[in-house]
């Protein structure tokens, strides 16, 4: 119930919002991330986007668990 | 980056479990909150790859199966009433009530369309000037915010005959009502990734602080799920207990802070009832009553008979952690997706539901 998936903004007009998912466009609110610009990942649920995806957090994150792997050979 | 496959990496993944491996020396119990969480802990494997020690229970985060029956009963009621369109998200309308679901609702003549989004749901309003659209609003911070959205959006584009059921629940409330009740010991929470991107990390901060439970964030992804187990059992080993994410490009300590606005600006808090749990303060969102003219419990007086439990099923029990599917008589006998007795058995993220698709057979 409270999926969400990362899409790719490709226009903006006023609160909406083009995304892609996946090569398929869908029309999205942004009702709740004013802040979202064009080629921002958003986490999509129900038709709004709820979160902007940090990028610089999860190069760090994959960073880290690349490490972890490494010292585990 | 796209944001899932890197997420989905085996060799990350096998890295992950070599170091919870290395650092687990206890038996801890760890429940996951969410449906998305149980869904993909059995879709990935994940319990299999963890060491015998480190157990996981799932919790009551499915919305649709801690829908108490009497309010899956006002929907149906609902459903009934000449010129009322009901929209609800497709996961509700098998949902068994006392007497009925929705979509027996419909098949006895009733006008229930499936949704996936509240913007569909204004535009079947927008469509059917003459009749009146309620919207089954059953979710939890991640979607409350949406349907608070879309009151203001109807009333900003005067959009005068949307409705919406508020059914909506707030987890921190039913968190510490399953920790008080003390029927279940837990070592560690795994926090819900996408209610947590609206409320922030700070909203378990009670968690670690007063019950001494460690707390992480976790995406819905293999790796975000491995990473906040390995965090929490490290918290565990160390005698550690804060609040940590696992989840960090979706989710920050302070939250959506539009959506949590929009959603104060709409909603305030009021009891509800929960499937298992009865009755908890604070742990449910009523329209505020300058926006009374969008609320269906002030629009119809409806008052369905008094509601009945389906007989032999626990999915009370099993929404609070204490049992599993596994338990339950009913399970896979006489209660499938096909027959669903319980809504555990009904929704994609109910626990039975994923016992079946994916456990031990």
């Amino acid at each position: 119930m409270c999926l969400a998936v990362p899409v790719k903004i490709t226009k903006i007009e006023g609160k909406e919002a083009d995304v892609d998912i996946g090569g398929i466009s869908q029309h999205i609110s942004l009702w709740l991330t004013p802040e979202a610009k064009v080629g921002d990942y958003v986490l999509l649920h129900t038709g709004y986007a709820i979160s902007v995806l940090d990028q610089a957090e999860a190069a760090e994150t994959l960073k880290l668990f690349e490490d972890i792997a490494k010292a585990d050979k | 980056m796209k944001f899932i496959s890197e997420f989905r990496d085996s060799e990350l993944a096998q890295g992950l479990i070599s170091d919870i491996r290395g650092k687990s020396k206890q038996k801890v119990r760890l429940m996951e909150f969410c449906g998305g969480h149980t869904v993909a802990i059995f879709k990935y494997g994940i319990r299999q790859a963890l060491p015998v020690d480190i157990e996981l229970v799932s919790g009551p985060g499915c919305p649709v199966c801690v829908t108490a029956t009497s309010d899956i009963d006002k929907a149906i009621a609902l459903a009934m009433i000449q010129g009322v369109i009901i929209a609800s998200f497709g996961d509700m309308l098998r949902v068994p009530g006392s007497r009925a679901s929705l979509q027996q609702a419909r098949a006895a003549g009733g006008d229930v369309r499936i949704v996936y989004s509240t913007l569909d749901a204004l535009k079947i309003a927008q469509e059917n000037p003459s009749k009146t659209v309620v919207f089954i609003g059953v979710g939890f911070e991640t979607t409350a915010p949406t349907i608070a959205a879309s009151v203001l959006q109807a009333k900003e584009q005067r959009i005068k005959n949307y409705r919406v059921l508020s059914l909506h629940k707030l987890c921190p409330p039913v968190i510490k009502t399953i920790l008080d009740a003390g029927e279940v010991k837990l070592n560690g929470l795994i926090c819900p990734g996408h209610v947590s991107a609206v409320t922030g990390s700070n909203a378990w901060e009670f968690v670690a602080r007063d019950y001494g439970i460690p707390c992480v964030v976790a995406g819905f992804e293999p790796t975000d799920i491995l990473q906040c187990v390995d965090m929490l059992v490290t918290q565990v080993e160390n005698n550690q207990s804060k609040v940590e994410i696992a989840y960090k490009r979706g989710v920050t300590p302070e939250g959506n802070l539009q959506a949590q606005k929009i959603m104060r600006q709409v909603f305030e808090p009021c009891p509800a009832n929960w499937r298992g749990m009865g009755k908890v303060q604070d742990s449910g969102l009523k329209l505020r009553s300058k926006f009374a003219d969008f609320d269906a419990a002030v629009a119809f007086d409806i008052k369905p008979e008094p509601s009945i439990e389906p007989k032999g099923c626990i999915c009370g029990e099993i929404l609070r952690g204490v049992k599993t599917p596994a338990d339950c008589r009913l399970f896979r006998k006489v209660c499938t997706p096909e027959n669903p007795v319980g809504p555990c058995m009904v929704s994609s993220e109910g626990s039975c539901s994923a016992y079946y698709l994916y456990g031990e057979h």
